[in-house]
């Protein structure tokens, strides 16, 4: 990353106070609450939790896609200082593609099964990028060169299910950034691939997105690919940020109980243990989240204020993590720092 | 039982259903028609079957709001002096029995046949389709003509007069099973495949045992579609069968064979005889339609 | 074979073993089509001639990537597929007529990967626990199947009141508890696991390992284990097998695996997999990808995307060879290449 740049920049990307609703007939449920976050030109910001967190959900609100009767019912969007959260569907449209690329988990619902690829590749070129149809297809050409599909000149007219399920996902990310957007929505890309595959793909997304200084929001479950990729990791717990700092720091010395446990939990592949360090109990759903501190029912460090009030993100050294354990005003023995269930003082 | 209840009234099926004025009136219309039909006896102002209450003075009284209308008879009366409004209800009570008879004998055939060709595969599967297809490729009122023909020719008459209402509700029912069958030999596909399937396979449970235990709960969905659907087709191919006079006897008329009856008279201006039952037929044929399109919808999660 | 010899302790013959299994698939499309376009059948070797066997109380797992083969060996171990050569022995029977006797089904269970498609939408908790108590009619009396379903339900972590409800109230970690109290409500002393916490979110992934670590300490269960995850895989197994296009490329205990892996292929699977403490390093990724099944490459499976393959490699399918306590099908091991 360009420090000196990158330092300078004001936030490609900011996310204030988002909060998503479902009504349903039993009532409205939150399903991400108060989400702030930002992500600068040229970053990778990954964000992690566990399936239902709403990790996924704020990746669709940030490029419109909200499935209905979902909602943005407080909060904004600013892309670039910009709000492009109240556009109307057609503009929204535009800058979906030009300025905000997507990668989804299973190619096949990205790419139509009926063009060929390099006639999916023109189309998104030629609708945001002024240029003639033999220039986009040079430059389709020139995409599918850059994420490695061999014999690209070739293969730019077979049909996507000729396409190996690696091969496609390249194609997926030739399409997302084509258009050469600034912000890229990468929604769980290695997770239906195998491991030599993935390896391959997010080398792949890191390598192009570095290249062209595009601002990354990786969402994804797992967390070796997040520390191997991010610049910094925003963990989501029951619809809201739990801890955001950057990746070494949350990974390595998570200031949340939460991010504690989820780092612990995850099988270490250089030694074997005894037992794994464990969660217990399970992420409430949305219509029975607790009031306080959506985790302290399983947190090993609760105290009274926990179960009722509602921790905002709170500074804890290099990170921010919403727990009271970082308050100073907290009646509350030490402040909490360390990996699984070592607390470091 | 009160559980079960208030756990129906809670259900998303109910909350749909509620929400959907035309379902909601159609399931009125109908619930008319069955109660109707099913306590004809009590309800119906006549016995239009009671040879003794019949008078030949009574025939083609108009509807009772007509000039020379009688309040005894509120839709007026036939040729013979019957109610026609007593012979709608009897007579919707005949559609409805075979209706409802040959949706059930299709249902059982094509789900036990859709069963079997989907979880067994191979060489069951490859010949029952075989057959379902060759089956549709004959309009269904043709094969139910076609096979009431055939019992008719093999049958002296008197005995034929017994049978009929089965051999209508056979041969309506017989030309409906593929469509149960192909909508459950594809549900058991993707059933079968599901672990749940095979951890039943893994204790060594009979095919049979896992197929009407496992397999069938989890196919009925559509199947209930289906059968509501075809029960206002199975009404319709009754009354058609009945219109033609191939259908039930006419000791037994059914809605089809008072619209028959009524036909020869619509030209001398006994318009009712025939209407009316026309009316009851188009009201009962298009509610249970109706419902039929809700409960798909309702069903349907990617409609949802 | 000596490997099996070793391993068997005391005389008593292994848990499972499985000698030279081989399982196709005729994947040619239907007759008519395959005339018209004047194609010849088509075989999908999804495993083609493996070793191994499972001692008693022990775990094996079979890790590799999709379509290696190892969902397909776990059906052959539990008899849902038979083999098209070779053969598959329980407890020292032949496994089909093992197969046919309930005393000795009753001694093999499985738990699947989906835990939302893995339970009977349609059933209660408590129907689908009992089921195996009712399909080898262990305990006949009602009363007593449920009060056995409810320490079951104690047993995986959750309360004998849960078994009035259905598997939609319970969430993915919990139906997989739910699967688990299945497969043990007929004292199985083997259970094949198909990749139990694929589905799972890695704080409940911790939670359902530990459940199954301390399951086989107290019963002394004997697991077949088949997982993508090789983290995962350290954390349970004594013996791992690592699969690629239908056969075993290496077999090792879990630590010998681990610490010096042999294969190139083994190799090339630890090096792609992030690691939480490499943060910002690069690493070389494997090239290529997995060819099909259906028209493997001749030769050694994995020549196309190995770096130490040549002419024989090309040519010849290598064998299992001892390797200290690894067995290894490596043209290049066996020649002592990979240590140039």
């Amino acid at each position: 990353m360009n420090n000196l740049s990158a330092k300078a920049a004001a936030p490609l990307l900011e996310v204030r106070n988002l909060r998503v609703e479902f009504p349903t007939r039993r009532g409205t449920l939150t399903a991400l609450d108060d989400v702030s976050f930002s992500i600068r030109a040229g970053e990778v910001l990954g964000v992690v939790g566990e399936s239902g967190a709403g990790k996924s959900m704020t990746g669709a609100a940030i490029i419109g896609l909200l499935e209905p009767p979902g909602r943005i019912a407080r909060g904004e969007i600013l892309l670039d200082g910009q709000r492009i959260d109240n556009l109307p569907r057609e503009k929204m449209r535009r800058i979906r593609g030009k300025q905000i690329g997507a990668i989804f988990q299973d190619p096949l619902t990205t790419l139509n099964p009926l063009y060929t690829v390099g006639r999916q590749l023109q189309e998104t070129i030629l609708t945001h990028l002024p240029m003639t149809p033999a220039q986009a297809r040079a430059r389709a050409i020139h995409w599918l060169e850059e994420v490695g599909i061999p014999g690209a000149a070739q293969r730019i007219d077979s049909y996507p299910h000729e396409f190996s399920g690696g091969m496609r996902q390249r194609v997926v990310i030739a399409l997302a950034l084509c258009a050469e957007p600034r912000l890229v929505v990468a929604d769980e890309p290695t997770t239906a691939l195998d491991v030599s595959i993935q390896a391959q793909i997010i080398a792949l997304l890191k390598r192009l997105t570095r290249e062209h200084g595009t601002a990354v929001m990786l969402v994804t479950h797992d967390m070796g690919v997040i520390a191997e990729t991010a610049d910094r990791v925003a963990v989501m717990y029951a619809g809201r940020l739990a801890e955001i700092g950057p990746v070494r720091e949350v990974v390595k010395a998570p200031r949340h109980p939460y991010s504690a446990g989820l780092m612990a939990s995850i099988p270490p592949l250089d030694r074997k243990v005894e037992h794994l360090a464990q969660i217990d109990g399970a992420m409430p759903r949305l219509s029975a989240i607790p009031r306080g501190c959506a985790y302290y029912p399983r947190c090993p460090h609760v105290f009274e204020r926990c179960r009722v009030e509602r921790p905002d993100l709170i500074d804890a050294g290099t990170t921010r993590a919403a727990c009271w354990l970082h308050d100073p005003a907290s009646e509350k023995q030490v402040p909490f720092s360390g990996t699984g269930s070592t607390v470091h003082v | 039982m009160a559980n079960a209840l208030s756990r129906a009234l809670d259900s998303d099926l109910w909350y749909s259903f509620s929400r959907s004025p035309v379902t909601v009136a159609s399931a009125a219309v109908a619930l008319v028609c069955v109660l109707g039909a099913v306590f004809a006896p009590l309800l119906a102002p006549h016995n239009p079957f009671d040879l003794a209450s019949l008078n030949l003075m009574d025939a083609f009284n108009p509807p009772a709001w007509m000039e020379e209308g009688n309040a005894a008879f509120p839709l007026g009366t036939d040729d013979q002096g019957r109610d026609v409004l007593s012979a709608i209800m009897y007579g919707a009570r005949v559609s409805l029995i075979v209706g409802l008879s040959a949706v059930v004998f299709s249902t059982v055939v094509g789900v036990g046949l859709g069963l079997l060709a989907g979880y067994l595969g191979g060489t069951t599967d490859a010949v029952l389709m075989r057959i379902a297809d060759i089956q549709l490729t004959f309009p269904s009122i043709l094969v139910a003509l076609l096979i009431d023909g055939i019992v008719r020719a093999a049958l002296p008459p008197e005995a034929h007069e017994g049978i009929a209402l089965y051999v209508v509700v056979f041969a309506i029912g017989i030309s409906n099973w593929p469509q149960f069958a192909r909508t459950v030999r594809g549900s058991t596909l993707v059933e079968r495949n599901k672990e749940y399937v095979l951890a039943a396979r893994v204790i060594g449970l009979s095919r049979v045992r896992i197929m009407l235990t496992h397999v069938l709960p989890n196919v009925l969905g559509p199947v209930l579609v289906i059968a509501t659907l075809n029960l206002g087709f199975a009404i319709l191919a009754e009354a058609t069968l009945s219109f033609l006079g191939v259908g039930v006897p006419p000791t037994q008329p059914s809605l089809g064979t008072l619209i028959r009856i009524g036909n020869d008279f619509l030209f001398s201006g006994e318009w009712w005889i025939t209407l009316f039952p026309g009316i009851a037929l188009v009201a009962l044929v298009l509610s249970v339609n109706l419902l039929g399109d809700w409960l798909r919808d309702a069903l349907n999660p990617r409609l949802r | 074979m000596s490997d099996t010899a070793r391993s068997q302790g005391a005389g008593q013959p292994p848990m499972l073993e499985v000698r030279d299994v081989a399982r196709y698939f005729d994947v040619s499309r239907p007759l008519l089509q395959r005339l018209l376009a004047r194609e010849g059948k088509r075989t999908l070797r999804a495993v083609d001639g493996i070793s191994f066997a499972i001692p008693r109380g022990t775990t094996l797992s079979l890790v590799g990537e999709s379509g290696c083969g190892k969902s397909t060996v776990a059906r052959l171990a539990v008899g849902l597929y038979g083999t098209t050569r070779g053969e598959v022995v329980f407890d020292g029977n032949d496994l089909s007529s093992a197969r046919a006797d309930a005393a000795q089904r009753r001694r093999m269970q499985m738990i699947f990967q989906d835990p939302y498609a893995s339970l009977n939408p349609r059933w209660r908790v408590l129907d689908i626990v009992a089921e195996p108590l009712r399909a080898f009619g262990l305990l006949p009396d009602r009363a007593a199947r449920e009060k056995r379903v409810g320490e079951l339900l104690t047993q995986v972590g959750l309360s004998p009141a849960d078994g009035q409800k259905f598997p939609h109230e319970f969430s993915g970690g919990q139906r997989q508890r739910i699967s688990i109290a299945r497969a043990l409500s007929s004292n199985p002393e083997f259970l094949v696991c198909d990749e139990p916490t694929s589905a799972l979110d890695v704080s409940v992934q911790a939670q359902i390992l530990n459940l199954m670590k301390d399951l086989q300490r107290r019963m002394g269960l004997t697991y077949l284990f088949i997982s993508h995850n090789l983290a995962v895989v350290r954390q349970v197994s004594d013996r791992i097998g690592v699969m690629y296009l239908g056969r075993l490329v290496e077999l090792a205990p879990s630590e010998t695996l681990f610490e010096a892996p042999r294969h190139p292929y083994t190799r090339a699977l630890m090096e792609a997999i992030p690691d939480l403490d490499m943060t910002g390093r690069e690493r070389i990724p494997v090239g290529g990808e997995v060819p099909s099944p259906i028209s493997p490459p001749s030769g050694c499976a994995f020549n196309p995307r190995c770096p130490l393959a040549n002419d024989r490699c090309r040519r010849e399918r290598p064998g299992m060879t001892r390797a200290g306590a690894t067995l290894v099908a490596c043209h290049a091991v066996e020649e002592g290449r990979d240590r140039q």
